[in-house]
């Protein structure tokens, strides 16, 4: 679909996040919440919370390393499926402000870095209707990298992007597969029309900005709570 | 003394022992394919048996396995919702009808996907014959009929491999739900249809939704090229119909 819910006629709007793990674009998403929530705006944060099924078939899948590229690509589809017919969908049909930390732009760049044809993923989406507002935070890849792995987390198989043999060490595997990653979200930020967040600011200036932006492309009076629509 | 004739009367009830090797075709996808497949020179063939329940698959099918293996091909028989990867969920989701459209349909494309992977095309590697019980065609008929865009199932199923040779077998809704009754006492909740709301009479729901589903056949017929066979008629003539037809693929005709 190349139309945003607000050209489609939905009465709420659908904010996405989009960015590399550290990127910060998690605690920015949280505050814009608490800032909406705090001007009484019918507003929902959606987590990736799928349906049990789907959620068990996933996680089977990752621990056993059955996935490959393309059934990776389609159970996430079909993940995301579940989330926006029964979540996103009748919320926005209901008239709320919905903010997403992470959307469709994650499946791009993801599917596509594993391999995947592009036109094929972006097939597999074309249900879902466009963020009204996307912004990607773009930090420098070694400070997402920095905040990530400085702490020596264990990295998932797939997180670390091992399932595409980069590198048999997973922190060099992480860099390489989220270094690619990333160029992939640049080579889709202008088509989508994201907004592009300088992630290597402070945290307060960066939410500044954010509540500005959304103020100009989001009238909120229309989302207050005591307001019947 | 001359050799004994291998023709002779007395050993004619035991299959020639000339076996046949198929011949190798050109195999392609159906669209984009898998990523870093090559799937040029597969060995083996695909033949995909489609049609609904009641219509005679099972037992054409096990004909075939005895008629191939019989001619000494190896066969591998592969069906919808038997994957390792989500065999198990997707039975839960339809007891409960609990997901949406667009959420099933690519649960059962991840099942698709799944076994083509890992089932369907080692075996073609290995020169099997795979006798698939229902492809991605019924899948599509399914979607068809509940108000899917044919060209996002078009891009779906592009990772299929295009199948050697595909059988419908059409029997009308009357004579299937004759069929259905004469196996099991009640009819099933999806086969029925009845989750489309169509009719809240059981019954009429299946005449009528087995009736789309015919209809989507007939446009997926004509969209992706496969033979439509009359499953009226008795098994065996269906089968002998079957066995022409597949021994011509195996010449690579």
């Amino acid at each position: 679909m190349t139309k945003t819910f607000s050209e489609l006629g939905f009465p709420g709007r659908l904010i996405a996040v989009e960015g590399l793990d550290g990127s910060g674009k998690s605690t920015q998403v949280h505050l814009l919440l608490k800032w909406l929530e705090q001007q009484g705006c019918r507003v929902f944060f959606s987590e990736w919370n799928s349906s049990a099924l789907v959620k068990s078939a996933t996680s089977k899948g990752k621990k056993q390393n059955l996935l490959t590229p393309t059934t990776f690509s389609l159970i996430h589809a079909t993940d995301f499926a579940d989330r926006y017919e029964r979540q996103l969908v009748p919320l926005l049909r209901a008239g709320y402000v919905v903010l997403c930390d992470r959307y469709i732009f994650t499946a791009f760049a993801r599917d596509v870095v594993r391999g995947c044809p592009p036109d094929w993923v972006r097939g597999l989406y074309s249900f879902a209707a466009l963020p009204d507002l996307t912004f990607f935070f773009r930090a420098d890849l070694e400070v997402s990298l920095a905040r990530i792995l400085d702490n020596r987390p264990v990295l998932k198989h797939h997180e670390a992007g091992m399932d595409m043999n980069l590198s048999s060490d997973p922190y060099e595997s992480f860099r390489i597969f989220q270094g690619r990653i990333f160029e992939q979200y640049l080579a889709m930020s202008t088509e989508f029309r994201f907004t592009i967040m300088d992630a290597n600011q402070r945290i307060e200036e960066q939410q500044g900005l954010v509540r500005k932006l959304v103020s100009a492309r989001i009238d909120l009076k229309r989302f207050a709570a005591n307001k019947p629509r | 003394m001359p050799a004994k004739n291998p023709r002779s009367p007395r050993r004619k009830d035991i299959p020639a022992a000339n076996v046949v090797v198929p011949r190798v075709t050109a195999k392609r996808f159906l669209g984009h394919g898998l990523p870093g497949e090559d799937v040029h020179k597969l060995a083996g063939k695909l033949i995909v048996v489609e049609g609904a329940d009641g219509s005679g698959r099972s037992t054409q099918i096990s004909q075939l396995v005895r008629w191939l293996e019989g001619a000494g091909h190896a066969t591998l028989q592969v069906g919808l919702k038997r994957s390792t990867l989500v065999r198990e969920e997707l039975e839960l989701a339809q007891q409960g009808n609990i997901l949406s459209r667009t959420t099933l349909s690519l649960f059962y494309a991840t099942d698709f996907a799944d076994q083509l992977e890992n089932a369907i095309l080692p075996a073609l590697r290995a020169g099997f014959i795979v006798l698939a019980d229902r492809y991605i065609y019924t899948l599509m008929a399914r979607d068809l009929v509940r108000g899917v865009d044919p060209a996002w199932l078009r891009n779906l199923y592009g990772i299929a491999l295009v199948p050697d040779a595909v059988f419908y077998l059409d029997v009308s809704p009357a004579h299937l739900v004759q069929r259905v009754f004469a196996k099991s006492p009640a009819l099933d909740y999806w086969e029925s249809g009845m989750d489309l709301g169509l009719s809240r009479d059981m019954f009429d729901s299946f005449l009528k939704y087995q009736a789309l589903m015919r209809e989507a056949f007939r446009q997926l017929q004509r969209d992706y090229g496969f033979h439509i066979v009359d499953g009226e008629r008795d098994p065996a003539a269906v089968s002998d119909e079957l066995k022409e037809k597949i021994a011509a693929v195996l010449v690579g005709k």
